[in-house]
């Protein structure tokens, strides 16, 4: 049954039971003026949902119900015994229409005009009752009697406590005597909703109590579990740690209570955007998806109205009016996409509107007209920070202001609330094409996670989510903290890293007289992002992560913008919890920052295109090796002894489960009592583990491989930091444990490769690779084969259009974007040029990827944009536009 | 640590006076030699020292915050809200603290020593002296003659309410 449906059928069944209390009153004082207004109400409700739902039954007996009952509730009618009786069986005949909807889905043949007849009679005033006579004339038993139909309707079986009821009073016998009171008992029985017995109403308090409770019960766990683990020999332990899962599925449960559909915050909004389009002209599509996505209702609150507001603009100032879009050479009707979904302990909430973009220019001037920046300023800034502006106070873009959007309060406000639930909002925008917003929000604010930090001897909690890295810092080695006029900043990867001490942050601890050289020796770096402001945190001490409920401070506190709360921790002290936006902003993060820190990295991207983090570690004699850090999932320290081995194969359990690990080289030590780094590549619950002597450093280089490696497992030697590295083939390892690593995903690609395989060679897809970096051409290469395609890597594209001329032809086309001879986008542009290719699907692949890439990369031609290293996109991309390719 | 306020009440004798007409019961406690009371009705718990984490950046008066079965509660210097110099405290001597709930949050007060629950009469109720202290006066809400001794109602919710960041 549509879902509509069943909220309709819960709501009025909810509403019926109500009134069933009621209606006893009724007898009673026929005229109270209340209960006649409730029943008009529901009548009115049930008519209007109908219309909208298609129930034309149950409409036009709410329709004639609710005339009547209009009279009375005016005072133009009173209401005698009779009535009562007609009101009553006007409620029971939309009980069995309901009940009858409820088993079947749809209305019961026949019709209701025996009811409305009589209905209308009173409406129009020339029924028995008004003329005093007390005979009931046009008063008939009912053919169809309706409560005797529901009694004997399948429901009743399903019921069988149920007795068949005595046919309503009212019904039967139409008499003076009050007897309906004692109808409604039955009747109720007789309805009883079978949907409204799944689904309970509780109040919200209640399990705001019940969660209030569980956090509780989880913090006095976690007190219990820290004790018992100072004491080994407890013969408390298993029960501990039976109540340790009843509390975390408990908790879990309870949470899963809070959650709501983001559809709930939504419902509103089909509405809106049509109120919208009549009232400014326009033709708007809304589109949602994704309105399953649950999250807490907490946190739904809070983000519905800026939701709603988001909307709005999209429709106010994203969408033209048609006459506008048929010029632009778009469909009249304008699309706006709402889409929500999950991704790694956040929901995303995308808006997307074909409209015509941000004007750039305009806002431009506003911002000279507003003061906020100076002529000369406004000429440096890119479209992108102009852009940022608009989440700004006090500027608003829509020339006219309407009485739907446009009063200069806006976008400022919906970022501030955004950013106070811990969320993220980006946007891109294309003058022309339409704008994207992007917001990131948590999925609950009661239970974070967050590593705890010390600080001048007292305990800070972070919550994770904001933090990217820690950094050990000493100042005898490379990794130091510098000062530029008493502010501290760090080299992280060659870029500065404004630094911020915990200690000096919160007036805590003593600092007079010590140089920085001592006072910065062995700290810890907590390199916090908020929104695209990075920052590090100075810190004495880290201690492990938590799941902490976060408690709001006291009301005198609440002034302290550092701290976002307070909670226990499992030892039983109370902890602040700071607030790493709150830091951001005292520490003097703004939004004009903000923009220029996102040009400056746009721009540094640019340069550093074909740079790749690398991890580089030691491991065996020899020079270093590098291996792309994206490819890895984790680093752990192992410790040797708890290394087994089974059928030659080292195993090690980890996180519940055996990994294999390789040792990198023969020739380690790897003698028991050691610790050793693993580097841990995971991909679907699989993992390998790659044990290695020594991690040294994170590096961005561009990647030039001399020298080809001889070795398996080593792609050849480039230079990393100045010294001569080795390339790890990871792929190497991966297959020597697991070999069929990327064959048995049973994921689509592979489906679809796999068929390709058995259909012979001819069936193979044959890939053109264009790729100038070899190390992307070994890395990618063998991928794409293990997927089962044929693929062919060349260096550049005027080698791949060199294939053109040998009348080469292949199924997909991938290619690099920075390339030295000719950039992906004018090889696109070429190859669409060109007779024999111009069809073939091209995807382009590339380490960077603005916005402004992206919709060049389509502009050119290319069918997909998508970014290096990740592999399942890859994957499925190719397997995506191949088949749609096989089916145009 | 803590001990149950009710009880002690009813343990509580009250030489003074005979319990005629209106009465109010009192906790009394002391700083700095001065004996003040806080009406019985306001107090949850009295307790021993505990744990308290500093909260860096708040108002002086607040020494912390502390875990009180699974509840915060900020603790409050009285001394510092009533303008006194820290106590000069022994070796052995522990921080005494009441707690009371004001608007919904737990605040732990904490003071010199706890005394008796004291049944007061209205007849020896009178308003503050007009030479009070002007911190005194603001969080007093008037005195009671006892024998040889003069106690000073605490107006809880002023003294709290003097914290809050509007003022």
């Amino acid at each position: 049954m549509d879902d509509l449906i069943i909220e309709f059928l819960t709501e009025t069944n909810e509403s019926l039971m109500e009134l069933d209390t009621d209606l006893i009153k009724l007898e009673q004082n026929p005229n109270d003026k209340d209960l006649i207004s409730k029943i008009f109400r529901l009548m009115h409700t049930i008519k209007g949902t109908c219309g909208f739902l298609g129930l034309p039954r149950l409409e036009t007996v709410a329709h004639r119900a609710e005339n009547v009952m209009g009279r009375f509730r005016d005072g133009d009618l009173e209401v005698t015994a009779e009535y009562v009786s007609l009101i009553l069986e006007s409620l029971d005949r939309v009980r069995y229409l309901l009940g009858h909807i409820e088993e079947h889905g749809t209305e019961p043949e026949g019709n209701d005009t025996d009811l409305t007849t009589r209905l209308d009679a009173v409406y129009e005033g020339r029924d028995a009752f008004q003329t005093g006579q007390t005979t009931p004339g046009p008063v008939e038993l009912p053919e169809e009697d309706p409560v005797e139909v529901a009694a004997h309707d399948p429901l009743a079986d399903i019921f069988d406590t149920i007795e068949i009821p005595v046919a309503t009073p009212a019904a039967i016998e139409p008499s003076h005597q009050p007897v309906a009171a004692a109808a409604p008992p039955q009747t109720k029985e007789a309805t009883e909703s079978a949907v409204a017995n799944q689904s309970l109403r509780v109040n919200m308090d209640v399990l705001e109590n019940l969660m209030t409770m569980v956090s509780e019960l989880v913090l006095t766990r976690n007190q219990l579990l820290q004790i018992s683990r100072t004491e080994k020999e407890n013969s408390f332990i298993t029960p501990l740690q039976r109540l340790n899962h009843v509390v975390s599925d408990l908790q879990e449960g309870v949470m899963k209570t809070r959650m709501q559909p983001i559809g709930n915050a939504w419902a509103k909004l089909p509405r809106i955007i049509r109120d919208l389009s009549i009232e400014l002209g326009k033709k708007i599509d809304l589109i949602m998806i994704g309105q399953d996505t649950e999250l807490d209702r907490q946190v739904l609150d809070m983000i519905k109205d800026p939701l709603t507001h988001m909307v709005r603009n999209s429709g106010d100032h994203g969408i033209e009016v048609p006459t506008e879009r048929i010029k632009a050479g778009k469909p009249e009707t304008g699309k706006i996409h709402l889409r929500a979904y999950h991704e790694g302990g956040h929901i995303i909430i995308e808006i997307a509107d074909d409209g015509k973009g941000l004007p750039t220019e305009k806002i431009r001037q506003k911002l000279i007209s507003n003061g906020l920046v100076s002529e000369e300023e406004s000429k440096k800034l890119t479209p992108q920070q102009v852009h940022q502006y608009i989440f700004h106070a006090g500027l608003s873009t829509a020339e006219k202001v309407t009485s739907v959007s446009g009063r200069g309060v806006g976008m400022d406000v919906v970022r501030t609330n955004i950013e106070k639930i811990g969320g993220s909002i980006e946007m891109k925008s294309v003058e022309g094409k339409g704008s994207t917003f992007f917001i990131k929000i948590p999925l609950t604010l009661a239970i974070v996670s967050s590593l705890i930090v010390e600080s001048a001897g007292e305990r800070f909690a972070i919550p994770q989510l904001a933090v990217r890295e820690l950094v050990l810092v000493s100042q005898k080695s490379e990794n130091r903290i510098e000062m530029i006029k008493n502010t501290p900043v760090f080299r992280l990867r060659e870029k500065l890293l404004p630094l911020v001490s915990l200690e000096d942050l919160l007036k805590i601890g003593q600092h007079s007289g010590e140089n920085f050289e001592d006072r910065f020796e062995h700290k810890y770096i907590i390199v916090t992002q908020v929104g695209n402001y990075s920052f590090g945190l100075i810190v004495d001490q880290v201690f492990d992560t938590e799941e902490i409920v976060v408690k709001p401070v006291a009301k005198i506190l609440k002034n302290i913008e550092l701290f976002s709360g307070n909670t226990i921790l499992g030892d039983g002290s109370v902890i602040m919890i700071l607030d790493p936006g709150g830091i951001a902003k005292v520490t003097g993060e703004s939004n004009l920052s903000d923009a220029s820190q996102d040009s400056q990295e746009a721009a540094e991207k640019l340069i550093s295109d074909k740079k790749t983090s690398l991890l580089v570690f030691t491991a065996g004699p020899g020079s270093p090796k590098a291996v792309p850090l994206s490819l890895i999932s984790r680093l752990e320290n192992i410790d040797m002894n708890s290394v087994e081995e089974t059928d030659g194969q080292m195993l090690v359990q980890y996180r519940g489960a055996l990994m294999p690990i390789i040792p990198f080289s023969d020739q380690m030590d790897l003698s028991k009592d050691k610790m050793k780094p693993l580097l841990v590549f995971a991909d679907r619950g699989k993992s390998v583990g790659l044990i290695v002597d020594e991690i040294v450093d994170i590096r961005e280089e561009i990647i030039d491989i001399q020298l080809e490696g001889k070795r398996k497992g080593v792609f050849g030697s480039a230079i990393i930091s100045g010294k001569a590295s080795e390339i790890v083939d990871v792929m190497h390892f991966l297959n020597s444990v697991h070999g069929d690593w990327f064959k048995d995903h049973g994921d689509d690609p592979f489906l679809a490769s796999d068929k390709a395989k058995k259909e012979g060679k001819s069936g193979t897809k044959r890939i053109l690779l264009v790729d100038d970096s070899p190390f992307f051409r070994n890395m990618l290469c063998p991928l794409l084969t293990a997927a089962g395609y044929e693929v062919i890597a060349v260096e550049g594209p005027s080698k791949a259009l060199e294939l053109t001329e040998r009348d080469e032809n292949f199924d997909l086309i991938i290619s690099d974007i920075e390339m030295p001879d000719m950039n992906g986008y004018d090889f696109a542009t070429r190859v669409r040029a060109s007779e024999k290719w111009q069809n073939t699907p091209m995807v382009a692949l590339t380490s960077h990827a603005t916005p402004e890439d992206i919709d060049h990369g389509y502009e050119s031609g290319f069918d997909e944009y998508i970014a290096k290293f990740d592999r399942d996109t890859l994957l499925s991309t190719i397997s995506k536009t191949l088949s749609r390719g096989a089916d145009a | 640590m803590s001990q149950n306020v009710q009880e002690q009440h009813h343990m509580s004798k009250n030489p003074q006076h005979v319990v005629t007409g209106k009465t109010k019961d009192f906790l009394t406690i002391v700083i700095e030699g001065q004996l003040f009371g806080i009406p019985i009705l306001q107090v949850q718990d009295v307790l021993g020292e505990l744990k308290v984490t500093k909260i860096p950046l708040a108002p002086p008066q607040v020494s912390g915050s502390l875990n009180l079965r699974g509840r915060i509660v900020t603790a409050i210097d009285v001394r510092k809200c009533l303008g006194l110099p820290p106590m000069e405290r022994g070796e052995d001597e522990k921080l005494m603290s009441v707690v009371v709930n004001h608007d919904d949050e737990l605040y732990s007060l904490i003071i010199d020593n706890v005394g008796d629950v004291l049944t007061l009469h209205e007849k020896d109720f009178e308003s503050n002296p007009a030479t009070l202290d002007i911190i005194w006066k603001s969080v007093s809400l008037g005195v009671y003659r006892l024998q040889g001794k003069i106690l000073v109602v605490l107006d809880v919710p002023k003294l709290l309410l003097a914290l809050h960041p509007a003022h």
